[in-house]
């Protein structure tokens, strides 16, 4: 097939500067032993890498629903970005499952072909945005959480999930900033804009006790998995931080985070680890079940299509 | 030398314009026209294939789109970008794309039905894109002239992203095939709109090209993009929905059949399947987010009045 001039013009080069962002993308996984490590329990390790994958592919997803929607074109770019990259992490994590698991199903198969009790997110990952200032305030609580998170796990004893840790730090913690420049541009806005950011921080802040709810399988996984109780008392320093420049305030006792909280009392005291967990044992709400009508609804509709 | 003098001097050696330089009015305004109804194409053009990241039947494909459609909101940024060098202002020219004072490529009033469209416009529509483009990477005015640089070599990123979908899918199910086949019989037509009504009813074209702001003629381009996707469509086994489509040694060119001008006329006065859906979905987000944008602006005045 020839291409003709139009197409010459661009490509008839040997060097890769015709690529706008050159070709030098790194394999976040080159030169990992991806071998399964020694004496970890491998569906354990198959359900914490669906729990941390689940939890970037449903917000990515929410990511998605902005796009042709932001209140500027710098927004539409920096929310694309933030979804692919998350998108990026929840496809090394679920294919990392599939490996685990071992029955041969890939990051397609776990995306596509599970039902909502079988997802493993947290539930703030679902919510819906009223607005934009939702999706700021929920924007903030999961980077602050997951940029966290992502930190020890680059240190994990399994060397996929370490690499893939070390790769979404520097990923996070631009999703972190994003989020907390808008919450404060907000809060510290007019009056209208600080009302509503506030009013989104306070839809939130109901959803944060789970997120440091150590579940078992998390906590049999030692040295390879993050326990997230231990990531509160960082994830309050900088949420504190952000809520005090942008002139709001945490929810009052009885909603906020901290070990105080009463309004997660439903959920234990996150530290047994024997509790209902919620988004971690199946457990979500309606949305769910729309987001996958929507993601899902094509894949399944055309069985042994190739894309 | 006067003013006038040295601008067409400028223009004839193959030089450059920038935004500094004197140059008439009625090329200030040409151009920023041109590159504003360029902005708001890649801008609504977020829209048709937008609508399916959401639904994307494999992750791998979904970040393809995703970040194909990032692309696109980033040539509408550099492009308004490139309209404010000469005085043009961004939040202006979005108004006018809204009221319907300035015109947007009426290819993306056309609706994408199936996943197959997302590739047919990768391949046929930014093809066509690229076919008109690439000599725009030579227009006398600096700044599109680089910005277009950047643009092309990410269209052809997208147009063979595009074509390779296709391709996977006609190793797919007969289902599969067939849908990339309606997609074709769907876009070819309204692909080679794209390139503008024919010469002879082209009123600007002659200044345009004198003041090489355009490099070829809109029908130059429409062979040049029939002749290279023939070829293509053969090696993907699809069929071009045109049975007067054929080679014609003599002129070395493919002959085509005649393109249905009335359909573009109404698309282009407003009347195409989405025209009112695409404006009203900007409209609207534009809308939504103008307290995001004065918050911004407040604080920002703030910041400022605290530096000082």
């Amino acid at each position: 097939m020839s291409f003709d001039d139009a197409y010459q013009a661009l490509t008839d080069h040997d060097d890769d500067a015709r690529w706008a962002y050159g070709t030098g993308f790194a394999d976040p996984l080159a030169g990992v032993p991806t071998a399964l490590p020694d004496g970890v329990d491998h569906a354990d390790l198959a359900a914490y890498c669906l729990m941390i994958g689940d939890d970037a592919l449903i917000m990515s997803h929410r990511l998605q629903q902005w796009v042709t929607r932001a209140p500027e074109l710098e927004d539409e770019m920096a929310i694309a970005n933030i979804g692919l990259d998350l998108l990026g992490q929840a496809r090394l994590l679920l294919t990392r499952a599939g490996e685990a698991e071992g029955g041969g199903r890939g990051e397609d198969d776990l995306a596509y072909l599970r039902d909502p009790q079988d997802f493993r997110h947290v539930r703030l990952a679902e919510r819906a945005d009223a607005d934009f200032a939702h999706l700021v305030a929920r924007l903030l609580v999961f980077a602050t959480w997951r940029l966290a998170l992502l930190d020890r796990l680059s240190a994990s004893g399994d060397p996929v999930l370490a690499a893939i840790g070390a790769k979404g730090v520097k990923e996070v913690a631009y999703h972190r900033d994003y989020a907390a420049g808008w919450v404060v541009r907000l809060g510290d806005g007019t009056e209208l804009s600080h009302r509503r950011m506030q009013a989104a921080v306070d839809a939130v802040w109901p959803l944060i006790g789970e997120l440091f709810e150590a579940h078992p399988v998390e906590l049999r996984l030692v040295g390879v998995a993050v326990d997230p109780s231990l990531l509160r008392a960082e994830f309050d320093g900088v949420l504190a931080e952000v809520l005090r420049v942008a002139t709001l305030h945490a929810p009052g006792p009885g909603a906020g985070p901290g070990p105080s909280s009463a309004g997660d009392s439903s959920a234990g005291d996150g530290s047994a680890g024997d509790g209902p967990v919620r988004g971690r044992d199946g457990f979500h709400t309606d949305e769910l079940g729309e987001i996958l009508d929507e993601m899902q609804g094509l894949a399944r509709a055309t069985p042994g299509g190739v894309w | 030398m006067t003013q006038e003098a040295a601008f067409t001097a400028t223009i004839e050696k193959d030089q450059r314009i920038e935004p500094r330089d004197w140059m008439p009015d009625g090329y200030r305004k040409t151009m920023i026209r041109q590159i504003a109804q360029h902005a708001h194409s890649e801008i609504i053009g977020m829209q048709p294939e937008g609508a399916w990241i959401t639904r994307a039947p494999s992750l791998r494909r979904k970040a393809i789109l995703l970040a194909k459609v990032q692309d696109e909101a980033g040539h509408g940024l550099y492009l308004y970008s490139a309209a404010e060098t000469l005085g043009a202002d961004r939040g202006d020219l979005t108004r006018r794309l809204i009221e319907g004072r300035q015109k947007y490529s009426s290819i993306f009033n056309y609706p994408t039905l199936t996943f197959a469209d997302v590739g047919v416009i990768g391949w046929l529509v930014d093809g066509a894109a690229i076919c008109n483009q690439v000599p725009l990477c030579r227009s006398s005015f600096g700044p599109y002239a680089r910005a277009m640089i950047r643009i092309c070599k990410e269209e052809s990123f997208h147009q063979r992203q595009g074509y390779e979908l296709l391709m996977t899918m006609m190793r797919g199910t007969e289902a599969q095939r067939d849908m990339v086949q309606d997609a074709v019989n769907r876009w070819w037509w309204p692909s080679l709109m794209m390139f503008g009504p024919p010469d002879a009813e082209s009123p600007n074209t002659a200044q345009s090209m004198a003041w090489k702001i355009k490099r070829h003629t809109n029908d130059e381009l429409r062979q040049r993009f029939v002749d290279m996707s023939v070829p293509q469509a053969s090696a993907l086994g699809v069929t071009l929905p045109d049975p007067d489509l054929r080679w014609n040694p003599e002129r070395e060119h493919h002959d085509f059949g005649e393109i249905d001008w009335s359909e573009l006329k109404r698309v282009i006065s407003g009347d195409g399947p989405l025209n009112a859906e695409r404006i009203e979905h900007r409209r609207r987000a534009d809308e939504d987010g103008e307290w995001v944008r004065s918050a911004a602006a407040a604080h920002a005045a703030k910041k400022q009045g605290v530096r000082g």
